[in-house]
């Protein structure tokens, strides 16, 4: 629907979503350390070849990078001009490697996995009163009233419109009271459902909320 | 009426006080700030960040949720451009964007609806157009920037002055946004308060 996941059987697609999770954040610290071209060029060597192996299809590769490519070219710019070409280069590199890198773990990575990887992460939080299983959920419920919220909003312009208001700001106000009962009964549904009192037994946790709409 | 736990009854629950209809709530906000992203608020050609109502979903969030579950809404939605869904303007998403040098705008995007929340519910009482336009103004622009050009200045290797000068073409945008945010605010004040004084939530007075 509207992730930007792709499918794949790779060994890209294959490694855990929290080892990918890993491997980002240290590349992006250690990155950030690195004062020479050729090493963040063997990077960007080897995230192109990770893309390779996760067969990603050019189109999507192109368009990636096209989104990319402008704002590194800005930010080299604005750099060569303050302090010279080689660090314009270092710029605009490291941020062309850590962005596409960041981009395939998306790619590759199934949106319940990666929420998976969030709960896991979150779980020594736990005891601060902090409960993971619930992530899930709201993700799935967000996704979910995603559509409902933007029919909502045409339907009060659509109205505004035909008294008149041209004001585009006027939907507003009331897309946020009709929100906030829509909410209600929400609240109200999920109660009829038990989604409390299971959350509060570990372990009876409606967990399939992941992938499934409510 | 429904049976309603109240936050002592047990240390599992207490311990994150989230009843039902606050996560309710808290999705939806985040949906909105979805849709928001969708609706072009004023577009400016050359300037490579589009330009949506996006920011306007930080201050709503705050200035009707409140502080937490505001803050909660908004961090919910950070979680959804982290999975990788394209939900920032442009159907942009995922670790890239965090990455990149605009990052620190949406990582602010929490913080910015909690200060929100936070100061709104200490001027509740007092609540009008212009202590809104204050309460959004801090959370919804000082914050956001406070956080953002740092992290733009860290990532991409700008001086602060720089990354300054670079993100103050937002700024009139942004003043025009807590404007027609606290008109919102006030509004829905009115016809559905959800942060009472003294107390978290008003539910009654509506069956």
């Amino acid at each position: 629907m509207l992730s930007l996941h792709r499918e794949g059987r790779s060994p890209v697609h294959a490694v855990p979503a929290g080892v990918k999770l890993l491997v980002l954040f240290a590349a992006g610290t250690a990155l950030f350390f690195v004062r020479s071209v050729a090493v963040l060029g063997g990077a960007l060597a080897g995230v192109a070849l990770c893309y390779a192996l996760a067969r990603v299809p050019w189109r999507v590769v192109a368009r990636q990078v096209l989104t990319v490519v402008p704002f590194a070219v800005a930010l080299s710019a604005v750099q060569w001009l303050v302090t010279g070409w080689e660090a314009a280069v270092l710029v605009g590199l490291r941020m062309l490697v850590l962005v596409m890198l960041a981009n395939l773990v998306t790619l590759t990575t199934r949106t319940s996995a990666m929420v998976a990887a969030i709960e896991a992460v979150l779980r020594p939080l736990a005891p601060l009163g902090v409960r993971p299983e619930r992530v899930g959920l709201l993700v799935a419920m967000t996704i979910r009233f995603i559509p409902v919220i933007k029919e909502q909003a045409d339907q009060v312009r659509a109205a505004q419109r035909a008294r008149g208001v041209e004001r585009s700001t006027a939907f507003l106000a009331p897309l946020l009271v009709k929100t906030l009962r829509l909410a209600d009964g929400l609240g109200e549904a999920l109660d009829a459902r038990g989604v409390d009192g299971a959350a509060a037994r570990p372990g009876k946790t409606p967990r399939s909320g992941k992938d499934r709409p409510l | 009426m429904m049976i309603r736990r109240s936050d002592g009854r047990s240390g599992r629950t207490g311990g994150s006080g989230l009843r039902t209809k606050d996560m309710a709530q808290i999705a939806l906000f985040a949906a909105i700030m979805v849709v928001l992203g969708f609706f072009p608020l004023i577009e400016l050609p050359l300037v490579p960040a589009p330009f949506t109502s996006q920011t306007l979903g930080v201050i709503l969030a705050g200035a009707i949720l409140g502080a937490r579950r505001g803050g909660l809404a908004i961090l919910l939605f950070v979680v959804l451009v982290v999975i990788g869904l394209p939900v920032l303007p442009g159907g942009r998403g995922g670790l890239g964007v965090i990455m990149g040098p605009t990052g620190g705008f949406v990582l602010a995007y929490p913080v910015g609806a909690f200060v929100t929340g936070l100061l709104t519910e200490r001027l509740w009482r007092r609540y009008n157009h212009a202590t809104a336009l204050f309460c959004n103004f801090v959370g919804g622009a000082l914050v956001l920037y406070a956080i953002g050009i740092p992290w733009m200045a860290v990532a991409a290797h700008l001086s602060l002055a720089k990354a300054f000068t670079g993100s103050v073409v937002f700024l009139p945008g942004d003043v025009v946004k807590v404007v027609i945010g606290s008109l919102a605010a006030v509004t829905v004040r009115r016809a559905y308060p959800m942060i009472a004084p003294g107390r978290r939530t008003v539910r009654d007075g509506r069956a």
